[in-house]
């Protein structure tokens, strides 16, 4: 049978590519757990249910940013605070009966750290991707998120080159909302958070529709499956960071001037398997589960790629190095910032919500000039 | 062109990282920690974004 043939085979009949699908999925994690062990196997199926989940359900974070800054649409806000408030209610004090067994994403504030979320949620509505989103989108063959991934991991692997030099411009102590009073102070902002934005929504988009209820849930519990298998939270930046600092290695890039690279741990990682570092799986779990709802729906993968302007293309890229950059300084993005960093009680995820909230509205604005849509 | 050749070039460079990993870094299942962190009574010790250099 000729491939074509095939396709129509396939396409007829859409259970056979969508038991296929599930078979190699799994044929995958048991070839990871096999190899590596079988924790490592989990967090490829936790990173394959969040790719799932986040293209499946449509649950993003630059998306519903964009619709709030422009339409007031609350909905896709509401839903990331519902999904991070249900992790924190479990995880802040899980963190704290297992302290030194589990760790939060705790991380100082500083000038950088704002700054550096301040360009992230700049670069972040010109990609219209964020971290998670970013994967997501390559995953299902979008070509803006396609192109923007390997200059987010350069980015990211650059950014944390220099982390040092950057956070010594002024960094605090972390500020940690722990225990019952930090659970309680968590859920309060979260709250107010949720008020303010019932307040200003548009009228008719105050309503969570059913989809992004489940997808709260089913990321929270996806997240907490994250700290509970791996002992940390979940995190994007990193690993992609480590498979450009280990290409870095390969073409024989010299990285002892870097602090951050020749840390004891992070130097020991660089000669270790990505199949044993956690953010690497759970980042190719979540292109891979991405690419897999892509397939599985019917036509899919039929959409015709946009047709842009090379100055558009040219501000992907610049704007997914920076991504990457930025979101080492912020410690972290989307994801491992403001998710995991309010969700495991860091004052940090807060101080980096209020930034890159502030860049994304400088964004959205940006688009339409370097050609990525059409000016209003 | 639709989005067939996108998913395409994703799988790719997904394949080239994987293969990569495999020729230069070596797996060991019985070097492996507790399948679950938690109640293992081990340090975390993977990486994360949100954590300095030590």
């Amino acid at each position: 049978m000729s491939l074509a043939e095939t396709d129509a085979v396939t396409a007829a009949k859409p259970y056979l590519r969508r038991a296929t699908l599930i078979g190699v999925a799994l044929v995958l994690v048991l070839a990871v757990s096999g190899a590596a062990g079988l924790r490592y196997g989990l967090l490829l199926l936790i990173g394959l249910g969040f790719g799932i989940v986040l293209e499946g359900f449509r649950f993003g974070f630059a998306g519903p940013w964009r619709a709030l800054l422009l339409r007031r649409e609350v909905a896709g806000v509401l839903a990331q605070l519902l999904a991070i408030g249900l992790v924190a209610v479990v995880a802040i004090p899980l963190l704290s009966a297992q302290e030194g067994v589990l760790i939060g994403a705790h991380a100082p504030v500083g000038w950088a750290m704002m700054g550096g979320a301040f360009v992230f949620g700049i670069a972040m509505q010109i990609v219209l991707g964020c971290g998670s989103g970013t994967l997501v989108n390559a995953g299902s063959g979008n070509p803006v998120g396609l192109l923007a991934l390997p200059f987010f991991a350069i980015g990211s692997f650059a950014g944390a080159y220099h982390l040092v030099w950057w956070t010594g411009l002024g960094t605090l102590q972390p500020v940690v909302f722990a225990g019952t009073g930090g659970l309680a102070m968590t859920l309060a902002l979260l709250a107010a958070v949720a008020v303010l934005l019932l307040v200003v929504a548009a009228p008719g988009s105050r309503r969570l529709p059913r989809r992004l209820w489940i997808a709260a849930v089913v990321i929270a519990l996806l997240a907490l499956g994250n700290l509970v298998v791996a002992g940390q939270p979940w995190g994007v930046v990193y690993g992609l960071g480590l498979w450009a600092a280990k290409g870095a290695v390969a073409v024989g890039a010299d990285l002892s001037g870097s602090a951050f690279w020749m840390a004891e741990a992070n130097a020991a990682r660089l000669g270790e398997s990505i199949f044993t570092d956690v953010t690497s799986l759970t980042n190719i779990g979540i292109i891979a589960g991405a690419c897999l709802v892509a397939v599985w729906r019917v036509g899919g993968l039929s959409a015709a790629l946009p047709r842009l302007p090379a100055k558009a293309w040219a501000a992907v890229i610049i704007a997914g190095f920076l991504m990457g950059y930025s979101s080492r300084l912020a410690f972290g993005c989307n994801v491992g910032a403001f998710f995991s960093g309010i969700s495991t009680g860091s004052l940090h995820g807060w101080v980096w919500f209020v930034m890159a909230f502030m860049g994304a509205a400088v964004g959205v604005r940006l688009r339409p000039a370097l050609g990525l849509e059409e000016r209003p | 062109m639709t989005r067939k050749l996108t998913v395409g070039i994703a799988l790719a460079m997904l394949a080239g990282l994987v293969m990569f990993d495999l020729a230069t870094a070596t797996l060991d299942p019985f070097a492996a920690p507790a399948v679950f962190a938690l109640g293992s009574g081990q340090a975390a010790a993977g990486a994360h974004c949100a954590a300095m250099p030590e």
